[in-house]
């Protein structure tokens, strides 16, 4: 069956590939001819041979929750890939850069002098109610004065179609390594594409990180042993955390193969004895890392993992304490950090937001809860949010009774109507929200993924892109319109 | 390696090849009971005692009939010993060794799950079972291959060999009990055919019988096979075979003099075994203490490469 485009998009929104008229915007052009000379039937075959190939190369998150037999779900993906013009990433990709760098003067300062606090733009109550700020953690001095060496940086695009931040995941950030798999398998069923344009490769990333890791190495003379330290195989991105240790030809380890030992340096429990390590890409969260420096019932961690990493002994990335910045009260403040720590102009703006802890903002949200959004603070995964226009006015009093208790724990915003994208369902191509996770990798130089992960609400007018509430992903393509 | 990695990998390959000779196990008891006249047929119930399941098999209170026996054997995912328990533990232990094995392994043994699972019915009915368990044995005979075509000879290759081979001359020695019981009286005039039918079908769910021939140039009786299959030092199912290659591979790995004792112990003990005079119950009885050897092996690999026991609670608490 063919395909109308000009059915295709709906009023008052955003789309990606398709303009108002119905003509393709011209990054896409290339995609649209194709998939009109495809066809939906032939489109459904090769999602079909998509899907198959994704379960047979075991690509898989894991959902909690679920009851006894498998705890994998195959990893979906949407095979029509979300295309972006390569000059207008670079400017995206600009825009990371520095925030990113803000970030981490900012979480330096915070553990140091707090200069920021001192100069009157950063408030001082915000570190002091902070639950992702470590006491253990001031004073010291990481390699390269770095502490969030992996960020996963959400962006959203509005229906007037400009780039929004809408979060920095500092701590642990997942799905790097879904991008990757994703282009693999889109490039195994839509071959014709790859041939006659010009997309920007994604598969150098696990190299660009391990030489960041390698680079903070405390041992300068030695070739550095660097590991994965996973929770293990229950958590939701085993998968990732196995794939990147495969990629980069590093142990993956648990808590349990660490020891630290009496010269306060970690070692790992190997057929041939303990060996030292120098480099710990850690995917557990600060609370679990060390019973003798956090929660004391961690079986996950490592005791006495911060005293080997204060010493210098060891490096982690990210730094325990990075946290700090993954708060969403923070996060409104990164415009002012970027002015504040780099003296420059943000390229990427902010969602407007309103902070609850202060008194007249929380007035205005009470009294429009019904077209916001409110956020927990450290929520994650699109969990104990309120949907303002579509909550119930129960569940809108609820949140209500909880903002005027706990002001500091939330923050709102205007719901931004997310961009859409070409998406095959139902057997045919209907418009669904995006977003798009790009990570940067800070160390000796700054990278950024070309592109990044593209989640898609699957649910029709649905905003929520987690696929832990069934989301979707496709293959993100930064088209260089000038090779 | 890190230590808890050689015991995932070890128990990788002891979950394979027990799931391949778990099947060899139930297609040569099939095959007994055709060949067999009535009123002297094994029945099933033997090989819940020679697969070491008995009181997990009592426990569930199942009857003691040929389709409750095989799909214990074969589909009860709550007999950790089941060739579909053997193949989803390996595959559960490949996914958390996505770093060490090669991909091509994993989606291999992805696949093979998946198809074992969905072809269940076809192992439970007589007609279609033994097509399922040739395809079981085919599967893992190519994994056995991929893994032998694309990995390095590193420390991993080395413990799944190490497992492989402990495993296997485990399952051998079981194979070969299921044929110590004794059928018939002993030297009856009458039963002569039906034994060597018998020994027979030994050779042959090992897949031996064609290396049997080659190697000893005569007809098949009970004692050359007993030679050939606990003895023979080139079949590679052969007892004695698989412990001089546990010993080969031991002896790549740092600390292994105290684990080379006692293979060293378990291949003297086949060395002096009696195998021309035994009678059944003595069979039976050497079998015993072969499986006794193979269990010192197992516990001085586990204590000289695996994580303390202790670190073993660790993980179940967490995984709760």
């Amino acid at each position: 069956m063919s395909i109308d485009w000009t059915r295709y998009c709906a009023a008052g929104l955003h789309d990606e590939l398709i303009g108002p008229g119905g003509g393709a915007r011209v990054a896409g052009r290339a995609l649209v001819r194709h998939l009109s000379e495809l066809g939906s039937e032939e489109i459904g075959v090769r999602q079909h041979a998509a899907e198959l190939a994704i379960k047979v190369m075991g690509v898989t998150f894991t959902v909690y929750h679920q009851q006894g037999g498998s705890i994998d779900r195959a990893w979906p993906l949407d095979i029509i890939p979300r295309i972006i013009a390569a000059k207008e990433w670079n400017r995206i990709a600009s825009g990371l850069k520095q925030r990113v760098a803000a970030l981490n003067h900012f979480i330096d300062d915070v553990y140091h002098a707090q200069r920021i606090v001192k100069d009157g733009v950063f408030p001082h109550y915000i570190i002091a109610s902070s639950k992702n700020f470590r006491a253990n953690c001031v004073g010291i001095n990481p390699p390269q004065g770095c502490w969030a060496h992996i960020c996963g940086t959400d962006l959203v695009r509005d229906k007037d179609g400009t780039f929004y931040v809408l979060e920095d995941n500092l701590r642990v950030p997942s799905g790097v390594s879904y991008m990757i798999e994703n282009r693999q398998v889109v490039k195994r069923v839509l071959p014709e594409l790859f041939e006659n344009t010009a997309i920007l490769p994604v598969d150098d990333y696990p190299s660009q990180l391990h030489e960041m890791l390698v680079a903070l190495s405390p041992r300068r003379e030695h070739l550095p042993e660097v590991v994965v330290l996973t929770p293990g195989i229950y958590n939701s991105a085993y998968f990732e955390h196995s794939y990147l240790a495969r990629q980069m030809g590093c142990e993956l380890v648990e808590g349990r193969d660490l020891a630290v030992h009496e010269d306060d340096c970690v070692y790992m429990q190997t057929i041939h004895g303990w060996t030292r390590i120098d480099v710990i890409y850690r995917r557990i969260d600060d609370d679990f890392l060390d019973p003798e420096s956090f929660r004391a019932d961690s079986t996950l961690g490592v005791p006495g993992l911060m005293r080997a990493w204060a010493k210098g002994n060891v490096a982690l990335a990210n730094a325990p304490g990075a946290g700090v910045a993954d708060d969403k009260l923070v996060y409104t403040y990164v415009p002012d950090m970027i002015r504040y720590y780099l003296d420059e102009d943000p390229i990427l703006p902010n969602v407007p937001s309103w902070r609850c802890a202060e008194p007249d903002q929380l007035e205005h949200v009470l009294h429009h809860l019904d077209s916001l959004v409110v956020k927990p603070v450290d929520g994650s995964g699109g969990y104990g949010m309120l949907m303002g226009p579509t909550a119930s006015q129960r569940e809108r009093n609820h949140f209500a009774a909880q903002l005027k208790t706990a002001p500091r724990d939330f923050i709102a915003q205007p719901v931004i109507t997310l961009s859409t994208v070409p998406t095959f369902v139902n057997d045919r191509i209907e418009a669904r929200h995006v977003d798009l996770r790009p990570f940067i990798l800070s160390g000796p130089k700054t990278y950024v993924t070309t592109g990044g992960l593209t989640r898609v609400a699957l649910r029709e007018g649905s905003l929520v892109v987690n696929s832990s509430q069934g989301g979707g992903s496709k293959d993100t393509w930064i088209v260089d319109m000038e090779a | 390696m890190l230590s808890r990695v050689a015991e995932n990998i070890y128990w990788l390959a002891r979950y394979l090849d027990r799931a391949e000779n778990t099947a060899r196990l139930v297609n040569i008891n099939s095959n007994l009971l055709l060949d067999l006249p009535p009123g002297h047929r094994p029945g099933w119930l033997a090989l819940i005692d020679i697969t070491g399941s008995r009181e997990l098999f009592d426990a569930r209170k199942m009857r003691t009939e040929e389709r409750d026996i095989v799909h214990f054997l074969i589909a009860d995912l709550d007999n950790p010993g089941s060739i579909l328990s053997s193949v989803r533990s390996a595959r559960e232990n490949a996914r958390t060794l996505r770093d060490v094995l090669p991909n091509e392994v994993w989606e291999h043994m992805n696949e093979l799950f998946m198809e074992t699972k969905d072809a269940l019915p076809a192992a439970l009915s007589k007609r279609t079972r033994f097509h399922f368990l040739q395809r079981i044995i085919r599967g893992m005979q190519t994994l056995t291959g991929e893994l032998e075509g694309t990995m390095s000879r590193n420390d991993a290759f080395t413990l799944l060999m190490l497992g492989r081979h402990l495993e296997r001359a485990d399952m051998t020695s079981r194979i070969i009990d299921v044929r110590s019981a004794q059928l018939f009286p002993a030297d009856a005039p009458g039963f002569q055919p039906f034994d060597t039918i018998q020994w027979l079908n030994l050779l042959k769910s090992l897949s031996g019988y064609q290396m049997y021939r080659l190697s000893r140039r005569t007809r098949v009786s009970r004692s050359a096979v007993l030679e050939f299959v606990l003895r023979d030092s080139q079949f590679p199912r052969a007892c004695l075979f698989c412990l001089k290659q546990v010993e080969h591979f031991l002896s790549a790995l740092p600390r292994s003099a105290g684990v080379l004792e006692g293979v060293a112990g378990a291949c003297r003990f086949l060395d002096t075994a009696k195998l021309a005079t035994v009678d059944q119950p003595g069979l039976h009885a050497l079998i015993d203490q072969l499986q006794l050897h193979i269990m010192v092996v197992h516990e001085g690999i586990a204590q000289a490469y695996f994580p303390p026991p202790a670190a073993v609670t660790a993980q179940s608490q967490a995984q709760k």
